[in-house]
């Protein structure tokens, strides 16, 4: 059983309006307890003009719940969430750059491609551009594979992640929107059942 | 002629389907927003980027009364003050650059005290944003994090909307500050105004959770069940303007109740029930007994490691219930076994509904004994010194004697400031101001003339130390300039009294950089034209404060403190609260 107090990997989704400066006020709250962003991605959400943030810390149960919780107190954060790995789906993308003569004369592209799971995004006659999408792990694979061929270039995106139980926002914004909040929106969800909680 | 009266008659049909917008520009927007929230007092000190606003204030000076400070600080200051005795938002306006960068003292101290702001800046052009413009600097995010929220106004179609959220947001839920910033441009830009409506929601801002029964019927069996049950109380009480409901909570089931230093007042001194302070300075018999209750019931508090002391040693035997209208400081420093989330002026009549009624006279004569044992070793020798040099302690007693607990008072941070809180003794609730959380010196001199204007029928008295009066001495001049009445009492001690009192308990006295020289202030007073009066030796005291608080207008009295008198009982840090030392 996990415990409180042990780091591990959380990635956190925040709802958010599309306000300049938002980013920052969410920042601030990583920033000032010193903890480190591994990764944070901007995007819109399954419903518009509402923002969805992907945020990965490593950090313990206890912090992440008392920074969700700041961020969830912002005036523009509608909701925010906590989850571990084994409660989301996750991709990051990766791009490669190698240089064409190099990759072409030592290497049989093509296994290489099916191997990891790769395209080529862009081929020139002077450096091909490689694309993966998967875990850190798998994206790492393909640019240790490169690496003795001259990776000329190497790019990873922020995780983007769908959380499993997850039936999406559009239910919970009409609780929003009414001028007085149901149960369903209010911020205390997860007292009755403390441990067990994917969410707050 | 027949052209001439077509031209009139469908003049005439326009007016009478035009929408009824006037033009405004932005300045008076805002002013017109002020106007429309209620506000009467403004702080504020002009500048450059924010004339445009000063200018439209010269129309509105009738409506709008403007207090000219003397440092943007000792507006915000003011203004924290003027909200903590109205229990209305204070305004501040300061221009751009260093009048924005002036507030951030206040922003932060406003902050972390949950005290309703809006303040509002100048900035520079919006075209000039970015490029190091005369006087520009990035207030809204050097504010970021001691602002509730804040915004830049490029547009003045935006003035009406974003300060009505502004007003909103620093008033409901948890107050606090918020900051707008608006562009020079904005300011002179004329627009149709459509008239200004107050703002009641906001989608993605939740001021209050919604009351959940069942942590209301746990929260309820706990104190029922209770043999010891100890009520630690802040200002959340005091916000949620729920002194009333407090007190009929702690009636019914007869529990002793503890208070912060932020929410004391909240219930009178001489109830029966109240047991004085919490933390670090606060009183014996709280600090013991947290470690030794059963049920713990925390309301509008936020547990700050002032009042917990070690947390790893604190009250571990306790089950603790805690009332919050913030769900984001239930369980951060101590873990509750049941939050009620809510406002407390909600939560505690439907708490206090499920009470059984108790006595427990008992339970409260052991904080009787406990007050007993730290009235011979510490209080008694503090209210009726036997040496020759007067105490902090004995000064707020003779006020006390001379208001009967009548008076607002505003307090510095430092030895005299724990002191004061320890010992004033208060009526009425919204009586005791104070720099809390960030423990801001200056703040006292500004906050005190702040308060004035907040509750003028009432005395207010600034207990400030010779160390905080130096830093925020100018605003003698608002004082000067407006004729507003407040006592400063300053208890010099001639030394920076807490950092010495530290020095030497825990580092051998070597005391480092706390000799602190003073200017004559009845003379520096005197050139501001407020009247005072130094006292040096006891026989003079109580004819100095008699003739302090019946003199029309302001008025200085310095007394001269015994120099190396120290605040006890104590907490030191790191250490538990039921360590605390009496001497």
């Amino acid at each position: 059983m996990e415990t409180n107090t042990e780091k591990q990997e959380y990635t956190i989704t925040v709802y958010t309006e599309n306000q300049v400066g938002l980013l920052n006020r969410i920042a601030i709250i990583f920033s000032r307890r010193k903890i480190n962003v591994e990764s944070l991605n901007t995007s819109p959400s399954e419903i518009a003009g509402i923002h969805r943030f992907t945020i990965v810390v490593m950090e313990s149960r206890d912090i992440v719940l008392k920074v969700v919780r700041q961020i969830e107190k912002q005036v523009e954060v509608l909701k925010a969430y906590f989850n571990t790995n084994d409660e989301i789906v996750w991709q990051e993308l990766a791009l490669y750059k190698v240089l064409s003569e190099e990759i072409t004369e030592k290497v049989k592209v093509e296994r290489l491609l099916r191997e990891y799971g790769a395209r080529a995004v862009a081929i020139r006659k002077d450096f091909i551009v490689f694309e993966t999408t998967g875990h850190r792990e798998e994206t790492n694979k393909l640019m240790k594979a490169l690496e003795p061929f001259g990776l000329v270039e190497f790019v990873r995106s922020a995780r983007v992640a769908i959380i499993k139980e997850s039936s999406g926002f559009h239910e919970k914004l009409k609780d929003f929107e009414k001028r007085e909040p149901s149960e369903e929106v209010i911020e205390n969800e997860y007292l009755g059942k403390r441990e067990a909680v994917f969410t707050m | 002629m027949a052209t001439k009266t077509l031209e009139k008659e469908q003049g005439e049909l326009l007016e009478k389907i035009a929408v009824p917008t006037k033009k405004l520009t932005g300045s008076q927007a805002v002013l017109e927003a002020c106007i429309a929230e209620g506000v009467d007092t403004i702080f504020g000190y002009p500048g450059g980027a924010i004339m445009p606003i000063y200018d439209a204030l010269y129309d509105y000076h009738d409506k709008l009364k403007h207090i000219l400070v003397r440092h943007e600080q000792g507006g915000i200051h003011a203004g924290q003050g003027y909200a903590r005795t109205s229990g209305k938002v204070g305004v501040v306006f300061a221009t751009s650059g260093p009048g924005a960068t002036n507030l951030v003292t206040g922003l932060a101290d406003a902050m972390i005290d949950s005290t309703p702001l809006v303040c509002i800046t100048g900035q520079v052009f919006a075209h000039l944003l970015g490029t190091d413009a005369f006087q520009e600097t990035d207030i809204i995010n050097i504010t970021m994090p001691v602002t509730k929220w804040n915004y830049q106004i490029t547009d003045a179609t935006e003035i009406p909307g974003i300060l009505a959220k502004a007003f909103y947001l620093a008033k409901s839920g948890r107050p606090g500050p918020v900051l707008i910033d608006i562009a020079k441009n904005a300011q002179i830009q004329s627009f149709d105004y459509e008239g200004y409506t107050l703002c009641n929601h906001i989608r993605s801002y939740r001021p209050k959770p919604v009351i959940r029964k069942k942590y209301i019927d746990e929260a309820v069996a706990l104190i029922n069940n209770a043999k010891k049950p100890l009520v630690i109380f802040g200002q959340g009480v005091i916000l949620g303007k729920a002194e009333k409901e407090f007190k009929k909570f702690i009636e019914k089931s007869g529990m002793p109740a503890a208070w912060t230093i932020l929410g004391l007042s909240a219930l009178p001194t001489d109830h029966p029930q109240n047991v004085g302070m919490l933390g670090m300075h606060g009183n014996y018999g709280p600090n013991v007994l947290t470690n030794e209750c059963d049920v713990l019931i925390a309301v509008g508090m936020r547990f700050d490691d002032r009042v917990t002391g070690r947390l790893d040693k604190y009250a571990k035997q306790a089950k603790v219930i805690h009332l919050d209208i913030d769900p984001s400081e239930i369980d951060k420093n101590v873990k509750a076994t049941v939050g009620v989330w809510g406002d407390c002026k909600e939560t505690l009549p439907l708490l206090t509904l499920g009470l059984q009624e108790k006595d427990r006279t008992d339970w409260l004569k052991v904080f009787a004994d406990y007050n007993q044992k730290e009235y011979d070793q510490c209080i008694k020798e503090e209210l009726y010194p036997t040496g020759k040099e007067m105490t902090m302690g004995e000064v707020i007693r003779i006020v006390n004697e001379t208001t009967q607990g009548n008076a607002v008072m505003v307090t510095d941070v430092g030895q005299h400031q724990m002191v004061t809180c320890r010992y004033a003794k208060f009526n009425e609730s919204r009586s005791n101001v104070t720099s809390g959380g960030l423990g801001t010196m200056g703040f006292g001199l500004p906050a005190a003339i702040g308060a004035k204007f907040g509750a003028p029928e009432r005395t207010v008295i600034g207990i400030i130390g010779d160390g905080g009066i130096q830093m925020t001495i100018q605003e003698f001049g608002t004082i000067m300039q407006t004729g507003v009445d407040v006592k400063i009492m300053i208890l010099n001690n001639q030394f920076l009294g807490m950092v010495r009192q530290w020095q030497e308990l825990f580092n051998e006295k070597r005391y480092s950089f706390v000799d602190i020289e003073s200017p004559d202030y009845v003379m520096v007073a005197k050139a501001y034209g407020i009247a005072g009066a130094k006292v040096e030796d006891r026989k003079y005291l109580v004819q100095a404060i008699q003739t302090m608080l019946s003199h029309k207008g302001s008025y200085l009295l310095e007394v001269m403190v015994g120099k190396e008198n120290n605040v006890f009982p104590m907490v030191p840090q790191g250490c538990s609260v039921n360590e605390i030392r009496l001497k």
